[in-house]
């Protein structure tokens, strides 16, 4: 990397990790940090005290609490995704009055499901019926939950709305690239096994021939020849090549078994060539990352689960159907305009606050007065592209013909990914994968074909893969977000330019408004960003409201 | 939904054509996904040549084939008829830099791209505007 090159996010905390462990002499990490914060910025401290285990894994540390009487205080709250219903909760059980308005027909937002007998009508009117048999179901959105959730995991705990693992990483997935191995997909756990032990047999040699003397004490130097050992099934000599060491991480060509056939046959590793131009190894970083280590969930049944434990939670002080049209304030409260949109009707909604959790392209169409520094920042933020695919097969043939339980293959076809459920393993009859999940350039053409031709590209190209796509299907369903008519987009984008002029504005009180959403938040995309939003939001309007 | 999507997909998708640069001394060209008129051609760049193509390829999937917009809990503008783009500089601005919820595309396009694809709906859906964008026209916008 050039000087001067701006470094992305993996390489700070790579720099730090190097810095942590090689400073010599020793440094207190009260001294590293502030040195880091000094070099490197905020944020960069921040990921090394994550590194050191010091900042909270999310700003949820436990069960807000809204002590002191409101007085009957009134808030209105736009919108039931997470944040609107997070909202609605703990201000109701801290005396509040609240009234949730929300567009769609029931509560949960991007917390959506699509199973058998659901339709789906996008923008632009193509209406699809999904067909999916009994237990099939794809999320849309937000389709798995890190454990350092902490908010969301909370109230999944507390809603009754049961988790389950959700399989991120599949060694006997593949990784494929139309490029490379003549288009053939590749184990998974063949690309990492060859590229941890290739790394490991090439570390080592640099070890051994004092290449990192300057670096490491020769004590030291043996502790890791060691560590590389196991890191990367090394023989005795530092090798990886192929033998029991190596098969014990790639698999053999013949598994080992009982009575006389019970021989093993090792499994020839790839060279160090192949594996290193392959590009593959780009697939395990991914999966490494703290956004997608075990342990992660999913809820059983789905991600409708969540909107649902919500709704019998909160249900009862939404008003479905109602699509927002101005919002209005003053010296005395909140007055918002809205359409009954089953009946057309014109109705007002009056609080003496008022938590918006409407997403910003929307919002930003809204008559909304309010300061200019806060009309910019709703202004400031695009929406990212995101199309997912869910496809319905006769039976499960991954996990029957190729032995895949869940997880995911990753490709750079225009689908991106292919995912296999991480639920009801060996189940007879028809099975649903998740078919695509592309973003980018072929997010958007994917989103501008009709959802029949979303679903027969999805099907075209993963039978590259999976051969047996175009025998065994049934249906699917197809979503581009940018055609969902309550988003119009999957999530909020910051670039670091955006944040620091808006990000500060977009959240901050304006008068008797304020908004809270994932957008709102530095998970953008997730979940958890919705909530620890809205649980920062009632918090500061609880001590407004207790100070007034 | 993960946050880091794009810069993954950004960092591969320059990485594979690194790759592929330095591969085409000696092979032959890889099988493409791009269909017929250049879409799916690659995760960070539109492969479509033509206004008309850009248009109903890409630009379509929010403004709709008719560029008569949709409306939803909130709306996409209608292009067809649209008397915002009498100044050529504004819809060129808008898709160069985005507005609202809508993103940067032409951070994906060529200077080409997003000239012919201005131009395209500047001439079509009942617009009738006559003067043209040029490509560097959209390169000192950027």
């Amino acid at each position: 990397m050039p000087p001067g090159e701006v470094v992305e996010t993996g390489g700070i905390a790579h720099a730090i990790q190097v810095m942590t462990e090689n400073i010599v002499p020793p440094i207190s990490k009260r001294e590293l940090l502030a040195l880091i914060g000094r070099t490197a910025g905020a944020s960069a401290m921040y990921m090394a005290m994550s590194s050191f285990g010091q900042a909270q894994a999310s700003n949820f540390k436990a069960p807000i609490k809204l002590d002191g009487d409101p007085k009957g205080t009134s808030v209105l709250i736009l919108g039931a995704g997470v944040a609107g219903a997070t909202s609605a909760l703990e201000l109701s059980r801290a005396g509040y009055k609240v009234q949730v308005l929300e567009y769609n027909d029931h509560v949960g937002g991007r917390s959506w499901t699509l199973k058998g007998g659901d339709t789906f009508t996008e923008l632009g009117g193509a209406t699809q019926h999904c067909q999916f048999a009994p237990g099939n179901y794809i999320n849309p959105g937000p389709w798995r939950i890190p454990w350092h959730h902490h908010g969301l995991i909370h109230y999944c705990h507390e809603l009754g709305v049961a988790l389950e693992p959700f399989m991120q990483v599949n060694y006997n997935a593949y990784v494929h690239d139309t490029k490379k191995f003549g288009g053939k997909p590749q184990r998974y756990r063949h690309i990492q096994a060859d590229y941890y032990g290739h790394v490991g047999e090439l570390l080592a040699k640099a070890v051994n021939k004092g290449a990192l003397t300057d670096t490491l004490t020769k004590e030291d130097g043996e502790i890791l020849l060691e560590s590389l050992r196991s890191w990367g099934a090394l023989d005795k000599n530092f090798r990886y090549v192929k033998g029991r060491e190596s098969s014990g991480r790639r698999g053999w060509d013949k598994e080992p078994g009982g009575g006389l056939s019970a021989v093993p046959i090792p499994s020839e590793p790839m060279s160090v060539e192949t594996v290193l131009q392959s590009g593959m190894w780009r697939t395990i970083g991914g999966n490494l990352s703290w956004d997608h280590e075990f342990t992660i969930f999913q809820p059983v049944g789905g991600m409708i689960n969540v909107g649902k434990g919500f709704e019998r939670a909160i249900g009862h002080l939404v008003r479905l159907n109602s699509k927002v049209t101005a919002i209005r304030q003053g010296d005395k409260g909140v007055t918002v305009d809205y359409v009954d949109t089953k009946t057309g009707a014109k109705m007002t909604a009056s609080a003496d606050y008022c938590i918006c959790t409407i997403p910003l392209p929307i919002l930003a169409q809204i008559e909304m007065n309010v300061g200019a520094e806060l009309a910019a920042a709703i202004r400031a933020v695009p929406y990212s592209t995101s199309v997912k695919v869910g496809l319905e097969f006769k039976r499960r043939f991954w996990e029957q013909d190729e032995q895949i339980y869940g997880g995911i293959t990753s490709t750079d076809l225009p689908i991106g990914s292919i995912s296999y459920p991480s639920s009801n393993y060996g189940a007879t009859g028809p099975g649903v994968l998740l078919g695509a999940y592309s973003g980018g350039a072929a997010g958007y053409e994917l989103t501008a074909l009709p959802p029949d031709q979303r679903v027969a590209k999805a099907l075209e190209w993963g039978s590259q893969i999976h051969p047996q796509y175009k025998e065994e299907f049934m249906n699917g369903v197809a979503v581009g977000w940018h055609r969902v008519p309550w988003v119009l987009g999957c999530f909020g984008t910051w670039t670091e330019e955006s944040r620091a002029q808006h990000y500060t504005n977009l959240c901050k009180m304006d008068g008797r408004i304020m908004l809270a959403g994932e957008h709102a938040s530095y998970y953008g995309g997730w979940q958890e960003g919705g909530i620890t939003s809205a649980i920062d939001a009632i918090g500061r309007l609880h001590q407004h409201v207790l100070a007034s | 939904m993960k946050i880091r999507t794009f810069t993954c997909m950004a960092a591969t998708a320059f990485a594979l054509a690194a790759a592929t640069a330095a591969a085409a001394q000696s092979s032959p060209p890889p099988p493409s996904t791009a269909d017929a008129d250049g879409a799916f051609a690659g995760r960070g760049q539109f492969g479509e040549t033509t206004g008309e193509k850009i248009f109903s390829r890409v630009c379509a999937a929010c403004h709709m084939p008719d560029a008569k917009g949709a409306v939803g809990a909130g709306a996409y503008p209608a292009l067809a008829a649209n008397k915002k783009l009498a100044v050529s500089g504004y819809p060129a601005y808008v898709v160069v830099h985005g507005l609202n919820g809508m993103p940067p595309i032409g951070s994906m396009m060529s200077d080409q791209q997003v000239a012919d694809v201005v131009n395209y709906v500047r001439t079509h859906f009942g617009n009738k505007y006559k003067d043209v964008v040029a490509a560097s026209d959209i390169k000192a916008l950027r």
